[in-house]
């Protein structure tokens, strides 16, 4: 067939079925060309390519983790974004067998939409099962947990210009749960690293900087002391280095780490580390930024998977008293947006968020206002449809 | 300005009335700022001489530290500079600074940071002591292979080095002072380990009904002191975290060249850098802050029962930094090693001038 009447065959075939490509009916050649060589070629392609709308898992949480996840649905809704919310909940069940799971609806709708946004949850002191956090890692691999960390302009904090990204390990390490009593008053705990675990971390991290235009990649290690783990950490991300040529990599110890970062943060890009290092890098340079109230964070896994999360708690003493910052699942929800490809729409919900805080008209009581969450949402999705 | 009216003789030591420190300078800018001590020790007249023993830390073998260690028994005191640790070694060798710390069992890390008036920092008003477990925790250097391709790195905590350490603390909390003592731990995920460290902390706060003792989790301490350091008296906590706080708190007072650090054992004594830094990148150019190294020597002749020796240096280090500004590369200034530790020299000379002259006076 010629040219035209061919796109058109398939532009109607797909309309058919209920399908589009990307919203829209008139298409550019390359487009079309581009679908159906990747349907020839069986390459994943992303998913908004083939459908206008992208289902998520919202995981709204406990405490004030319900009128959080209001809010950015709210939020998106003014955005126009392509999202369609499907709402999952992830107290712990005992299985068969016995063993502590999540409800296995909450992990057929993560399995089949691979991407989910999570509020806080609470952590049970006495409920005999590990904390959620855990056993969502757990089942999904989350080996990855992604911070970045930039700087809010009208959130004053004494370090400015800060702009990086802490990728850590988030499987193995120091958290390997792993401890023995060897005599009485004798404790051992096991810090575990492996080869895979490693490898997989450090090319995420170059894969991460590559994509997002970093400039440079830092191992954090403690490889004078810790010969044989840390050592083996460092030479996958040196391995991982030879094949990204184009990213920078720089190797540091934590301590050097740590006293530049409180001293000139800007001199940091992307920082890969394992697991109890990333714990307490991510939570400095997340005080750097203002804390947890306004940091994002992502966390993916094997086969996909992604869940973005707000790292805060569940705030009980305000829960359902709308005074709530949503600031933090906001950006979280945008980082989720970037990470689907959707890059359009996370610039324009990040800028009315930036733009709201700048102004410091309405702002909730944590960022230094007197707001309620409904005031300052609203104010965003103003601002949104004054863009348009 | 102190104008104590005893003058200058040397108080009564063990061999001919001086005292014999040993001195390793390490690596780096170890080996220059361990000359401007002796320097400023030579002009001052302390009355102190230096057994200089030299740690090759190319070699693999550990005759070079054995000797070290032998030094520091006999004389019970050193002064030294960073050993490097060539981290691309096989596991076999092990970290000089680590080897020495734990053959002498110098237990206790002892770190003060406090916000100096003449240097430019974000936060103002910090003075936190921090007492760090020197000897095992993360740093046991206990590592295997078990199957190919996984690591197992082992971190030991025991109750009587727990316990020991929270005494170390909470004593000197009592001494100096101090209101309050917070340990620092991550008793959340290391149930165990950090769960003993803090039970053992607890039971010596009991002891000590004068000072509140609180505990924080590592992540959420780390965040507090880039935003509220002032909230914080004195620390206590496990090996790695200390690495971890130490170095935060002394970024946030200035940095690396400003805090001296102390290791303190039962017998023995080390005195050099809070953050141990090597510096190899700066060595030998003339650029390096000596304030760090010079206040480690304080603390030395203080713990030598130098005092006055002690505060002379101190008053003439903190006026150079403080009054005239004359600042190193580090800090944002321009002057030169050999200038601060000219001026600190000319501030002793006129501290002394002032001494003798009170001296004369009738009284």
């Amino acid at each position: 067939m010629a040219g035209k009447a061919w796109r058109s065959a398939i532009v109607n075939l797909l309309t058919k079925l209920g399908l589009s490509i990307n919203g829209k009916e008139k298409l550019k050649p390359q487009e079309l060309s581009r679908v159906v060589g990747a349907a020839k070629n069986e390459t994943p392609q992303s998913r908004t390519f083939i459908r206008g709308i992208q289902t998520v898992t919202l995981i709204p949480g406990d405490g004030i983790g319900p009128e959080i996840s209001n809010a950015v649905m709210k939020i998106f809704e003014a955005a126009k974004a392509p999202i369609r919310w499907e709402e999952r909940n992830v107290t712990a069940i005992r299985g068969p067998g016995g063993k502590w799971m999540i409800p296995p609806d909450a992990k057929e709708s993560m399995d089949k939409n691979k991407i989910g946004l999570k509020g806080p949850l609470k952590t049970p002191i006495a409920a005999g099962h590990p904390s959620m956090n855990l056993l969502l890692r757990k089942t999904f691999d989350l080996y990855a947990n992604v911070r970045p960390c930039v700087s809010i302009e009208g959130y004053q904090t004494p370090y400015t210009d800060v702009n990086l990204v802490t990728i850590r390990e988030n499987t193995e390490g120091e958290y390997s749960g792993i401890e023995h009593v060897i005599v009485d008053g004798v404790v051992q705990s096991i810090k575990l690293i492996t080869e895979q675990a490693s490898k997989r971390i450090a090319e995420y991290a170059f894969e991460y900087a590559r994509n997002n235009q970093r400039a440079s990649v830092t191992a954090v290690h403690k490889a004078n002391i810790m010969r044989m783990s840390d050592g083996l950490f460092l030479r996958k991300c040196r391995e991982a280095a030879e094949k990204y040529k184009d990213v920078k990599f720089t190797e540091m110890y934590l301590d050097t780490v740590c006293l530049n970062m409180v001293q000139d943060p800007t001199q940091f890009d992307v920082l890969v580390m394992p697991n109890l290092y990333g714990d307490i890098l991510s939570d400095l340079c997340a005080g750097l930024i203002g804390g947890l109230g306004v940091t994002p964070s992502g966390n993916i896994g094997a086969n996909g998977v992604a869940i973005f999360e707000s790292v805060h708690g569940t705030a009980p003493d305000i829960a359902g008293k709308d005074l709530a910052n949503p600031t933090a699942l906001l950006l979280s929800a945008v980082m989720m947006l970037r990470h689907m490809g959707l890059h359009g729409h996370a610039k324009k919900i990040e800028t009315a968020c930036f733009d709201t805080i700048r102004d410091r008209k309405v702002l909730t009581k944590d960022l230094g206002g007197n707001s309620k969450c409904s005031e300052f949402t609203e104010a965003i999705c103003q601002r949104m449809k004054d863009m348009d | 300005v102190i104008c104590k009216l005893c003058p200058l003789s040397p108080p009564p030591a063990k061999y001919g009335g001086r005292h014999t420190v040993t001195l390793i300078p390490g690596d780096g800018i170890g080996p220059e700022l361990l000359n401007h001590v002796r320097e400023v020790f030579r002009f001052t007249c302390v009355p102190v001489d230096f057994e200089v023993v030299n740690v090759n830390s190319a070699l693999e073998t550990d005759d070079d530290m054995n000797n070290a260690i032998t030094a520091i028994r006999r004389n019970g005191v050193a002064l030294k500079g960073n050993i490097e640790t060539k981290h691309t070694l096989p596991a076999s060798v092990k970290s000089r600074n680590n080897v020495l710390r734990t053959s002498l069992d110098l237990y206790a890390n002892v770190m003060h940071c406090q916000s100096l008036p003449g240097v430019q920092t974000r936060h103002k008003n910090i003075d936190i002591m921090i007492i760090r477990e020197n000897t095992e925790g993360e740093y046991s250097s206990l590592e295997h292979e078990s199957v190919s391709g996984v690591v197992e790195s082992l971190k030991i905590i025991t109750r009587n080095n727990s316990l020991r350490i929270a005494d170390y603390a909470f004593k000197l909390a009592r001494e100096r002072g101090r209101r309050r003592v917070t340990a620092v731990h991550k008793a959340n995920i290391m149930k165990l380990g950090d769960g003993l460290f803090l039970q053992c902390c607890r039971e010596v706060a009991s002891g000590y009904p004068e000072i509140t003792f609180d505990s924080m989790i590592v992540d959420n301490t780390t965040m507090q002191l880039v935003s509220k350091p002032q909230q914080f008296d004195v620390m206590v906590m496990p090996n790695l975290y200390g690495n971890v706080v130490s170095n935060v708190c002394a970024g946030l007072v200035g940095g690396p060249g400003l805090v001296p650090g102390a290791n303190y054992g039962h017998v023995y004594a080390v005195f050099e850098t809070a953050t141990r830094n090597t510096g190899k990148s700066i060595a030998e150019k003339n650029i390096a802050n000596p304030t760090a190294m010079l206040l480690a020597s304080c603390l030395m002749l203080d713990h030598l029962k130098l005092n006055d020796y002690a505060s002379v240096i101190r008053n003439a280090v903190l006026t150079t930094m403080n009054e005239t500004r004359l600042h190193t590369a580090d800090l944002g200034g321009q002057g030169t090693t050999l200038e601060v530790v000219q001026s600190v020299m000319r501030v002793i000379q006129i501290l002394r001038r002032i001494r003798m002259h009170v001296a004369d006076l009738p009284s």
